[in-house]
């Protein structure tokens, strides 16, 4: 009892790093807590690679299940794998990153599981049982949740989590599991964006503009500032609405909710809406022409200067610094 | 085709939240009430599809005797009528759907819709939850849906791309903002919601047992930040962030 059980995500045949292994990371902690061992599952098509780079990442064991069924993700197949493979060795706790992928699947593995789950977990440990902590209202609230079923379903915010350091490699074995026929389901297709950057969820670092940009191309010398950084860039909804920024690049209470280490907020005045989707984020800097604007109040460190003057200077500095250089 | 949406019953997320002084709860008394703006998509869909294919709008709720305003506020952008599933207690996801699946087999909708979350408890469960107590399939995340015969096509927003998905109905559908703007209720609108059917009934009616797997114990507001500081330009800025805040 008390082992915990993490989800590797993989899409398109990869495996997602960025979201994995934070999630490692709670589990670690999530094991301590409970006593017991973690326990990665590598559900995949040819999964053998993503295996052996998993079982250098902190774990105790790896256990795969290769089937051809899991070329394409489909959530009805996955959850009750998963579930069956918690129930197999025991696992206390079930966890998967609150990615997309994550967040899909995992409540209907609680569902097989007959468990509760917690969405978002920033923080588990143990007080006479595990508890865990979760944001609320985008995170303008903490709660510190029980969950009182045996076994207990996570996704997790990567973003409060490190990768766990590399370690010697944990045994690999594989698992018989059984895939669900489903005729009432069918992939159609999948279509990955290539990017150089960080998913806005995962990233460290977060470049944002709003409408106060006035235009599309405004956005490149955003993205050039993300670049240096190894970063991602974002938008308030103002700016997408106004077309200058594609729909999933926005930050916001009904957008995407990021707590990078640095966020930077380029004419973006900071209306609630917008400030709940970022106000996580470890350091905030705005760059405004404005001074009365109302993201200075949450901001770090503020810069009241025309962005069009701003970011080029900043960018030249941080090329200076040596950023953006592999 | 009969679609059902369902509505929740939020405070206003713009305005200041409070918790009591043991920290135990959050304090609710005096605040303002909305529906959850992310089930304004799923019912503006669930109408739409309506209009594009015939049919019938089933709004739900589960809540208090207030989330009639809810429901009503749904009947009146165009569905048909209510079902509110009445309860004073803060049900977990898993008890909503538990519910809200009850709801369904007596309903039998083809398509049930649902914002991706909800704007106060943040959990984005409900809708695969119930989708796996019904073991329907689902698609999260829509940004489109196109009915077909029999089934249903759903694009959805995935991490660094786009997924597309086959459903045959019935189905349960999870909607983000990109899928629609969602339509004002109109005078004669909401003038004709007030005589439209309006059921009612309790989870204990349902026969479903509410009990927690999931509770609160403790609430706290996120550490005080510091106030920032204006620079004065942006040699001063890199510097800040080299030197304090060590993210360069």
């Amino acid at each position: 009892m008390g082992n915990v059980l993490v989800v590797t995500e993989v899409q398109a045949g990869e495996l997602r790093d960025s979201a994995t292994y934070p999630t490692i990371s709670f589990a670690q902690r999530a094991a301590e807590a409970s006593g017991g061992d973690v326990y990665a599952l590598v559900p995949a098509d040819g999964a053998d690679d993503i295996a052996e780079e998993v079982a250098e990442r902190g774990v105790d064991h790896v256990l795969v299940a290769d089937d051809p069924a899991f070329d394409d993700y489909i959530a009805e197949r996955i959850a009750p794998v998963v579930a069956e493979v918690a129930r197999a060795i025991d696992a206390e706790v079930v966890c998967g990153p609150s990615s997309a992928q994550g967040s899909d699947y995992l409540p209907r593995t609680a569902q097989h599981l007959e468990a509760g789950m917690v969405t978002n977990g920033m923080d588990v440990w143990d007080d006479d049982g595990l508890k865990f902590k979760r944001p609320i209202w985008s995170g303008s609230v903490l709660k510190t949740v029980d969950i009182n079923t045996p076994s207990k379903v996570v996704s997790v915010r990567t973003t409060d989590f490190d990768d766990p350091e590399a370690t010697d490699p944990a045994p690999i074995e594989a698992v018989d599991v059984s895939i669900p026929e489903r005729d009432d389901v069918e992939h159609v297709e999948i279509e990955i964006v290539e990017s150089e950057r960080p998913e806005l969820t995962d990233a460290d670092v977060v470049i944002s503009g709003g409408r106060g940009l006035e235009s599309a191309d405004a956005f490149d010398m955003l993205e050039e500032m993300a670049d240096l950084f190894g970063g991602a860039v974002g938008a308030s909804r103002a700016a997408v609405d106004s077309g200058y920024a594609p729909n999933d690049w926005q930050i916001g209470q009904t957008g995407k909710v990021v707590a990078p280490g640095l966020y930077v907020a380029v004419a973006i005045s900071g209306a609630i809406q917008h400030l709940s989707g970022m106000k996580g984020s470890q350091n905030i800097v705005a760059i405004n022409t404005d001074e009365e604007a109302p993201i200075f109040e949450v901001a770090d460190y503020g810069l009241v200067e025309d962005a069009f003057q701003a970011v080029p200077e900043m960018n030249e500095k941080l090329r200076e610094l040596g950023l953006g250089e592999d | 085709m009969k679609i059902m949406t369902t509505v929740k019953r939020v405070t206003d997320p713009d305005q200041k939240i409070n918790i009591s002084d043991d920290g135990t709860r959050v304090e609710t008394e005096g605040d303002e009430y909305v529906m959850n703006q992310m089930d304004e998509w799923g019912t503006e869909e669930a109408i739409q599809v309506k209009e594009d294919h015939g049919g019938e709008v089933v709004v739900a709720s589960v809540g208090p005797q207030e989330a009639t305003k809810e429901i009503r506020k749904g009947i009146a952008m165009g569905g048909d009528r209510g079902v509110l599933v009445e309860t004073d207690d803060q049900l977990d996801s898993d008890a909503v759907a538990r519910v809200l699946a009850e709801v369904a087999k007596n309903e039998e909708p083809d398509l049930i819709f649902l914002g991706k979350l909800a704007l106060d408890t943040d959990r984005n469960q409900t809708g695969q939850l119930l989708a796996s107590y019904l073991d329907w399939p689902q698609a999260t995340f829509a940004h489109s849906v196109t009915v077909e015969d029999n089934s249903v096509l759903v694009e959805r927003e995935i991490d660094g791309g786009e997924d597309t998905k086959r459903l045959q109905t019935p189905a349960v559908i999870t909607a983000i903002e990109r899928l629609n703007d969602p339509r004002y209720a109109s005078l004669p609108g909401i003038m004709q919601a007030k005589q439209k059917p309006l059921d009612e009934t309790t989870p204990e009616e349902l026969g479903v047992d509410t009990t927690p797997k999931v509770e609160g114990v403790q609430y706290e507001l996120p550490p005080e930040k510091e106030a920032g500081e204006i620079v004065e330009n942006v040699d001063e800025l890199v510097d800040k962030l080299q030197d304090d805040a060590n993210v360069i």
